[in-house]
């Protein structure tokens, strides 16, 4: 049973459920932050870290996906620091492996190009690490290109919590880490894999896609998402 | 009598049983083998047989021969301790005879050699409580251990005590987590003891060490296993827990062994099992065995991982404490820390509470490496100077070698320079002199030792071990080792360490977990007291210490700094 809590986010006085976290209770006073691995209808994890806010009398910044609301908090979305964090974030999902806008196929429907416009990352300073990953284009339908990932593991998430056929999973760790499919083989073998193609409508940039799209072309239709849970939830 | 060590013409005769020589009579001398993994891998279990064999030939009737824990002086080994004449006897080799020769005079009666424990600078200034029976009782025989009053403490606990005395006991003894944070233990305990949990509670016992060099854990749970397992057991009754993990990492084979080994003869003593020492009170403890991955000592990494997940740490809160393992509150703790729990019930809170400073208590165990003289497993109270440390225990540098630093804290730790070697070791001071207490890795670094890369090294190791969930880690970790990789070929630039610099800083303060926090410490603390190292190998491309190749068209593979660890099991 939730109750509610009084809270602040940057200046504004709300007023939130106890089960709400700061980003929830953000966007329901139109108070924009930053998110990446943040999807409606799935779980958080706070990976991206571009979510994190200062919050008055705690040295460490906190990622607001996760964090619940408390009585009397005051909360700080978007400052001078944040920002340079953010922009930092940006940069390293760029750098860290090959994000080519103008050959990608999610060019123009891409969250991390959005956030990089709106953030106004127009360069980047840290050294490209591009390393060459392998494109997976075994499936009938859709393929994946490792080259375009962030990580953010919607993909791993929506396919086991709401297709719950658990295909997808990450492997290696660090700057190794990949997305795979049953246990790394190949996607077009996968015994699990429905071929509901939620992964490829829920993945932030073009590593997921369908087959047969041309460079800008593709828009995913991720709202559909809560409404899925929503229907499952019912069903049980 | 036969000369010893030579070569005889007929070989001594052969034990019919494998393992410690026990005298049917009473003993008058006793060799104490180390069987820790540091000393066994010097030969020390074979020695043990060589040795036996050779009492044996030499009609030593009443000379016993048996294996113990850890003696600390990892660096000499295999170490043999003859207690009844308070020595001991250093690099006895198995396939050496005359390393043999003094330490089989004194067994014959003859006091010859060896190291003395009383008044030496290593062994005297040490006090002990978690090593307290490291070195003395044999790890695999428990009755070693209750002979040496041990299980005394879980007895009292739980028929003596209600469970709230015992937290109140640790809360009084003032402990601290001896895993690296030093959050106050007994406020822990008692955050887990006031959950209401309906589906049960846990005790964790996290012996996933990782830090580079640092070996304190292991030898604890090779040493005497029952200690912890003692420990734990005593936590679980004050916390209201029935079952405990030990989450041990995979490169630990002898402690997996004895742990395992130790848990059997404690459920077959009744001091684990349905009734804990003939009460009500029921607690067990199973091992969970790590698969290699250094952030599974993060503790919501370590949880993942024992309930069979990936080892990735999650956003705290809520912290296990409220709920841990599937969702339990669950209380965590280091070996080191579960250690110390049988004294701080045996002899009271206060008597902890009495050793240390004003905010530290208690013992701390190092291992001490790196460019002393005396390397291994050492064991002071807190308040300690770091000079007494470096040039006291550790018997200061080699002849003709500058002190320059000492790293404490692993990867996520500092290095402190010589101006700092007054400081008193405990958790505030290290903090405050931008490194941390960690779990107790201490690495001493002498002028051969180039501080660029002992950041790039422990760099290395963070950018290997970072999980790769959060992005500034996985990225952050990968893109601070470029910069200093470029510095470290002499093609760095100003430029690049205001990038690293402020990197450092983004990644310090967004990542997830503490691998990710702490990574660039080593940056933050060799750049506020060694930033002339830097700007040498930026502005004059010289690496002072002659370390670095400063090839800059080369790209040089990640080196390990010049560290010289004592023990083995260093892990990579």
């Amino acid at each position: 049973m939730s109750e509610v809590r009084t809270l602040q986010i940057d200046g504004k006085d709300v007023a939130a459920r106890s089960d709400q976290t700061i980003l929830s209770a953000a966007q329901d006073n139109e108070i924009g932050i930053p998110t990446l691995c943040h999807l409606e209808g799935l779980s958080d994890v706070g990976a991206c870290r571009l979510c994190v806010v200062e919050v008055e009398g705690t040295p460490k910044l906190l990622p607001s996906c996760t964090t619940r609301v408390e009585e009397g908090m005051k909360i700080t979305t978007t400052s001078e620091r944040l920002v340079a964090y953010r922009r930092k974030m940006i940069e390293m999902f760029f750098v860290e492996r090959n994000h080519i806008c103008a050959v990608c196929v999610a060019n123009n429907h891409c969250e991390l190009q959005d956030l990089a416009t709106r953030l106004g990352v127009d360069h980047f300073d840290l050294p490209l690490m591009h390393p060459k990953l392998p494109v997976d284009a075994t499936h009938e339908r859709f393929a994946i290109d490792h080259n375009r990932c962030i990580l953010c593991t919607r993909c791993v998430r929506v396919c086991d919590e709401v297709e719950q056929a658990h295909t997808w999973d990450v492997a290696g760790r660090g700057a190794e880490s990949l997305i795979v499919s049953d246990l790394g083989t190949p996607w077009g073998s996968s015994t699990t894999c429905t071929s509901c193609g939620k992964c490829v409508q829920v993945c932030p940039t073009g590593a997921l896609f369908e087959k047969g799209r041309s460079v800008a072309e593709p828009k995913a239709r991720r709202p559909y998402l809560p409404y899925l849970v929503r229907v499952a939830e019912r069903e049980q | 009598m036969t000369a010893v060590g030579t070569p005889a013409a007929t070989p001594p005769p052969r034990r019919r049983q494998a393992g410690p020589l026990i005298p049917e009579g009473p003993v008058r001398a006793s060799a104490h083998i180390c069987q820790a993994a540091g000393c066994q891998s010097m030969g020390s279990d074979r020695l043990l047989e060589v040795l036996s064999d050779e009492v044996l030939g030499a009609g030593l009737r009443d000379v016993a021969v048996g294996r113990v824990g850890c003696l600390g002086l990892c660096s000499a080994g295999p170490l043999v301790a003859v207690p009844e004449q308070g020595r001991v006897f250093e690099r006895v080799r198995p396939d050496d005879g005359a390393s043999r020769q003094d330490l089989l005079s004194s067994l014959s009666g003859e006091a010859k050699g060896g190291r003395p424990l009383a008044g030496d600078s290593f062994f005297s200034p040490q006090v002990k409580v978690v090593l307290e029976r490291s070195g003395t009782v044999d790890p695999e025989r428990v009755d070693d251990y209750v002979a040496s009053g041990g299980y005394t403490a879980l007895a009292k606990a739980v028929s003596e005590m209600a469970p709230e005395e015992v937290v109140a006991e640790v809360v009084k003894s003032g402990l601290r987590g001896r895993g690296g944070a030093g959050y106050p233990t007994g406020l822990k305990w008692r955050t887990v003891a006031i959950q209401d949990s309906h589906a049960g509670k846990y005790v964790v016992c996290n012996a996933d060490e990782g830090d580079p060099g640092a070996f304190m854990d292991r030898s604890v749970l090779e040493s005497c296993p029952h200690q912890v397992l003692e420990g734990m057991a005593i936590a679980g009754y004050a916390v209201g827990a029935s079952q405990g993990y030990v989450y041990v990492r995979a490169e630990y084979p002898l402690a997996v062994k004895r742990l395992s080994h130790a848990i059997r003869e404690a459920g077959r003593e009744g001091f684990l099992g349905r009734e804990v020492a003939g009460t009500r009170f029921g607690f067990e403890v199973e091992v969970r065995i790590g698969a290699g991955a250094f952030v599974c000592g993060e503790e919501t990494a370590l949880i993942a991982s024992v309930q069979g997940g990936r080892g990735t740490p999650r956003p705290r809160p809520p912290y296990p404490a409220a709920s841990g393992l599937w969702g339990c509150p669950t209380l965590i703790n280091n070996v080191e820390t579960f250690a110390n729990i049988p004294a701080v019930v045996a002899k009271g809170g206060e008597w902890l509470a009495s050793m240390g400073t004003e905010r530290s208590k208690g013992t701390k165990v190092f291992a001490l490496a790196g460019a002393v003289a005396n390397t291994g497993l050492i064991e002071v109270p807190m308040g300690v100077t770091l000079r007494e440390i470096v040039f006291g225990i550790g018997g200061g540098l080699a002849p003709g070698r500058r002190f320059k630093a000492v790293q404490t804290g692993g990867p996520a730790g500092g290095c402190i320079p010589e101006d700092l070697l007054d400081m008193p070791v405990d958790y505030e001071s290290l903090t405050q002199a931008g490194s941390m207490m960690g779990s107790g890795g201490m690495i001493v670094m002498d002028d051969t030792s180039c501080m660029v890369d002992v950041a790039k090294f422990f760099m290395d190791f963070c950018r290997e071990e970072s999980c790769g969930k959060c992005a500034p880690c996985r990225v952050g970790t990968q893109e601070m080792w470029r910069f200093l990789d470029r510095m470290t070929r002499g093609a760095g630039t100003r430029r690049d360490l205001e990038q690293l610099e402020s990197l450092a800083d983004m990644v310090r303060s967004t990542s997830l977990c503490g691998l990710g926090q702490g990574a660039p410490n080593s940056v933050f603390s060799t750049l506020r007291y060694f930033r002339d190292e830097y700007l040498a190998h930026i502005d004059d491309r010289v690496c002072p210490a002659g370390v670095c190749a400063m090839n800059a068209g080369g790209r040089s593979e990640a080196v390990p700094a010049g560290v010289g660890v004592a023990g083995v099991g260093s892990p990579k």
